[in-house]
């Protein structure tokens, strides 16, 4: 491969969309009303495009003949580079959207710096195509939280609890990989400290109006950019894998 | 057959939105240029939103309609940039969609209209809707739910 560096940062964001759109899909026939299932499995479909499009560019920096298919399927749990955030179970429905909103308020600044500053010209298509369908998610996620925040005793409490569960896992998307700083370097990369300060503030905004409380102790989870993941992810490649697993190159 | 760019783009007429059969590819925006050189065809097509499951069907449609008409040298390329926005959708191409029951994007208005009735009197009940593009809404007027095209 010529740019190890660069696949690796394709890959990471890739990596994040398809597994947080594959948590998603779970809800698919279970979600609390039918719009929100449809809202869920909507923005899964979203997200799982904007995977498939930078697989798409990860494969031909590659340069190894593979799709996206062999790098979505045929890759093992290390190879995975995506945030721990992404992989975190669906739990309840405020746990979903907490993951949700954590990552839409990452991913609509990603998008934003990566199609006004990259000097890539495939990163910024794809940006500027995904940041679009990324304010959009926001738009959804954080109205959820409110709605959740400033809802019931028993939804309060509920979000209270996934505020607690997930924030931990909120700085590892800002937090630079050996892959982000070298992609900053060289200009194809997006400054992830403009990033943190921005997603910091949509976040506290939204949870100071939700009346949430952030422990101060918090612990930064950290190693799913590069390649150290949760239990979780086996079961998720397990189940997502299966087919073209048993089944190599099969096709609709 | 003689190839040139005004008899491609009739016969591409043809090729509709498999989720909304009303609207043909080049009303909504999607089919965004047609290159003929040397007898060679090449159409130039555009994903609405990046996860959309129409557009492998849509390439399909557009190979099926050139072999049938007996055009054998094509090629049908996917660009993301600039990336597909409502504003190319013909003005013909909103009207047939309200007269399916699907509400147009209207970038200059944030009423939404009922297909049906014309009530400006409607809200949204979901941001999401039952495709990719569109979000859901009712009129309370004629108490009819609807499909709201998503300016995008």
């Amino acid at each position: 491969m010529e740019n190890n560096q660069l696949f690796d940062y394709i890959i990471q964001h890739a990596d994040s969309c398809l597994i947080l759109s594959h948590r998603l899909s779970e809800w698919c026939g279970h979600g609390p009303i039918m719009e929100q299932d449809i809202a869920m499995t909507n923005i899964s479909l979203d997200i799982l495009g904007q995977a498939m499009m930078l697989y798409d560019y990860a494969a031909k920096v590659q340069g190894e003949g593979k799709n996206q298919d062999d790098l979505a399927f045929m890759r093992d749990a290390w190879d995975f580079k995506n945030a721990l955030l992404t992989e975190m179970p669906n739990g309840d429905f405020a746990q979903t959207i907490m993951r949700q909103f954590l990552f839409d308020t990452f991913n609509v600044n990603f998008y934003e710096e990566l199609m006004k500053n990259s000097n890539d010209e495939e990163l910024t298509a794809i940006a500027a195509k995904s940041f679009k369908e990324a304010q959009y998610h926001l738009k959804w996620s954080s109205e959820w939280m409110l709605r959740l925040g400033l809802g019931t005793d028993e939804s309060h409490a509920r979000l209270q609890n996934a505020t607690d569960e997930l924030m931990g896992y909120s700085n590892e998307l800002v937090i630079p990989t050996e892959a982000d700083k070298v992609a900053l370097a060289e200009g194809y990369g997006v400054d992830l400290e403009k990033i943190k300060a921005k997603r910091d503030a949509k976040v506290s905004e939204v949870i100071a109006e939700c009346e949430l409380n952030v422990s101060e102790k918090l612990f930064d989870h950290t190693g799913g950019k590069t390649g150290t993941h949760t239990e979780h992810l086996g079961f998720i490649l397990a189940e997502m894998q299966f087919l073209q697993r048993a089944y190599p190159g099969l096709e609709w | 057959m003689e190839l040139d760019k005004l008899k491609i783009e009739e016969l591409l007429e043809q090729v509709t939105d498999p989720e909304i059969p009303v609207i043909s590819i080049r009303e909504l925006g999607i089919l965004r240029d047609i290159n003929i050189e040397n007898d060679q065809v090449e159409v130039v097509i555009t994903p609405t939103y990046s996860g959309c499951p129409a557009m492998g069907v849509i390439k399909q449609d557009i190979s099926k309609v050139l072999k049938e008409a007996g055009v054998d040298d094509f090629s049908v390329r996917l660009v993301l940039s600039p990336a597909w926005t409502t504003d190319w959708m013909t003005d013909d191409g909103k009207r047939k969609l309200r007269e399916y029951g699907i509400a147009p994007p209207d970038p200059k208005s944030k009423i939404v209209p009922c297909p049906r009735c014309g009530s400006e009197n409607t809200e949204l009940i979901s941001l999401f809707g039952s495709t990719a593009c569109k979000s859901l809404y009712k009129c309370n007027d004629c108490k009819e739910p609807f499909d709201h095209f998503k300016c995008h």
